[in-house]
């Protein structure tokens, strides 16, 4: 019987060279240059685009709150149309916290984060049962009732008229003598620290998405049934990957707060969560850097088309996606397979 | 010789038709048996109540004396209560190396490990590596799932299963659909299967 164990993989292996499975699984996480030349831009884009460092921070923020969307819905197939509650949240209790308890940057982010993942903690359980057209809904009906909620309680959240008269103090390095950064008008402080936070969280959900963890939410979204065959418990990680992504939203809910001083009904509005659904469509899902590249090209195309028919934006950008989304991403930004042989698939 | 998986009169009613009717069943250690039966005759719902896909209208199923009759699906694949399907049901993205990569470190527990990569266990490629070559996936092991042979998808479909390390494998019509010339292979492959834990018991419905 052992013999038969010994024997049996030599026999049937001349295909596979001793240790090729080894091999290619040591570089499943390996650094793709992209990857290294998109990490380098993003500080380079700090120093040479001074100017535009309001412009940049604001496509940061949306980058990260699509990331997180990137996460439930690339990596794990969750549907959402209602993602701007942890942005909302994630806002909101950042201006509460720097308008009521301390007004430093750096805590006030981590308790935003921190009560982000407690809301999607708590509102996890939601989306664990039912088909995608129920999951639309609930999370739809949770991003209204947060709106709701901020609007009525007018007394903490300043109601529809916003909250308003934030004031940051300056960011301090953690663990260091540094003297503080203030916020400037020109934005410069507000990008470079949009910046660390991003690539921050893109280390750690690089890291996540490799890791065995990450590759059983994509094994779930491709099918619950075997995924439960193999022994993992779904709605455990569906729980995981939810909160996870509650607290990345929160963070760019609180980054946008911080940084512009202000927090709205707006960010809870039904058009935030369909917008980062759009970028993140447009950057491509399931790649985790589907949400950089789609909130540049939204940007770029928001300003391309503003600038020359500043009424009609909505029209392009709803011919732009129907266009992307029949022809395929993959085939669209390869416009050398249209035409000729092969172009079909 | 001892008893891995029992069933005391198991019955499963669909309305008003009993597709599992009192079955009583005691699978030895090391045994291998065949579940045969016309279509409708309830082979699969058998395999489904087993492993926790269905839960039954009465009756218990047991595992090495302890009752796992309300155990979640997952809990029992984790105890060594692991099937294959009839159609494949597969990671369709993923490719077969992650799949099996992921199923061996879903047994070793070090799945819900976030820190470290999928491939940084030494372990768990040397398992993978052994898996591949004796399913003859080695050759497409890099490819998505979506686009390999159907025949290579059934081999994986099994393999998978193999990677949880199963005391009690049930395979479920492993040669469903693939054609007369791969049957043989597929069925020697499963015969050549080494008894690793020198005591796997298998249910094959053909």
């Amino acid at each position: 019987m052992t013999d038969a164990a010994a024997t049996t993989p030599s026999r049937a292996s001349p295909r596979a060279p001793l240790g090729a499975a080894a091999r290619s699984l040591r570089g499943y996480a390996r650094w793709r240059w992209w990857e290294l030349a998109l990490f380098a831009a993003l500080p380079l884009s700090w120093l040479l685009l001074p100017s535009q460092a309001l412009l940049l921070n604001e496509i940061a923020i949306v980058a990260l709150f699509a990331i997180s969307l990137d996460l439930v819905l690339g990596y794990a197939g969750i549907v959402s149309l209602g993602h701007a509650a942890f942005f909302g949240f994630g806002a909101y209790t950042a201006a509460l916290f720097a308008k009521d308890v301390m007004p430093d940057p750096i805590v006030g982010l981590v308790v935003a984060i921190a009560a982000s993942a407690l809301l999607g903690l708590v509102t996890s359980v939601l989306i664990l049962r039912g088909s995608d057209l129920t999951r639309l809904m609930v999370t739809l009906g949770v991003a209204s009732i947060l709106y709701e909620l901020a609007n009525k309680l007018d007394w903490l959240t300043g109601g529809a008229a916003g909250l308003q008269g934030v004031v940051m103090g300056p960011i301090t390095v953690p663990f260091s003598a540094l003297a503080g950064f203030e916020f400037d008008l020109n934005g410069r402080v507000a990008y470079a620290y949009t910046l660390v936070v991003l690539i921050v969280v893109l280390l750690i959900a690089r890291r996540l998405v490799y890791s065995p963890f990450g590759a059983s939410l994509q094994a779930l979204r491709d099918n619950r049934l075997r995924a439960a065959s193999i022994g993992l418990s779904v709605p455990l990680r569906l729980i995981a990957v939810y909160t996870i992504a509650g607290g990345v939203a929160g963070a760019a809910g609180a980054l946008l707060a911080q940084t512009s001083g202000f927090a709205s009904l707006d960010l809870f509005d039904f058009h935030r969560s369909a917008e980062v659904m759009l970028v993140l469509v447009i950057g491509g899902t399931g790649y985790l850097y589907g949400g950089i590249f789609g909130a540049i090209a939204f940007k770029l195309l928001h300003d391309l088309i503003s600038a020359w028919t500043p009424q009609y934006w909505n029209f392009w950008i709803g011919l732009f996606l129907v266009v992307l989304v029949l022809v395929g991403r993959e085939r669209f930004i390869r416009p050398w397979t249209w035409f000729g042989k092969g172009a079909r698939p | 010789m001892t008893t891995v998986l029992a069933t005391r009169s198991l019955v499963k009613r669909f309305g008003g038709l009993a597709a599992t009717n009192d079955v009583t069943l005691d699978v030895q250690r090391g045994a291998r048996h065949a579940l045969i039966g016309p279509n409708g005759a309830g082979k699969t719902t058998l395999i489904n109540l087993l492993t926790g896909v269905l839960e039954p209208t009465s009756g218990t199923i047991s595992l090495d004396g302890a009752d796992i009759t309300k155990l979640a699906s997952h809990l029992r694949v984790r105890r060594g209560v692991v099937r294959t399907f009839q159609i494949n049901q597969l990671f369709n993205t993923l490719t077969p190396l992650s799949s099996l990569a992921l199923a061996v470190s879903v047994h070793r527990k070090t799945s819900t490990r976030w820190w470290r990569s999928l491939g940084s266990d030494a372990g768990v490629a040397a398992e993978c590596e052994q898996l591949l070559g004796r399913f003859r996936l080695g050759d497409v092991m890099d490819q998505p799932v979506h686009s390999l042979a159907y025949g290579k998808r059934r081999l994986l479909e099994i393999a998978l299963a193999l990677a949880c390390q199963p005391r009690v494998l049930l395979l479920d019509e492993p040669v469903a659909g693939v054609p007369e010339g791969e049957r043989q292979e597929i069925f020697e492959t499963i015969n050549a299967l080494p008894d690793v834990t020198g005591g796997r018991s298998e249910i094959v419905k053909v």
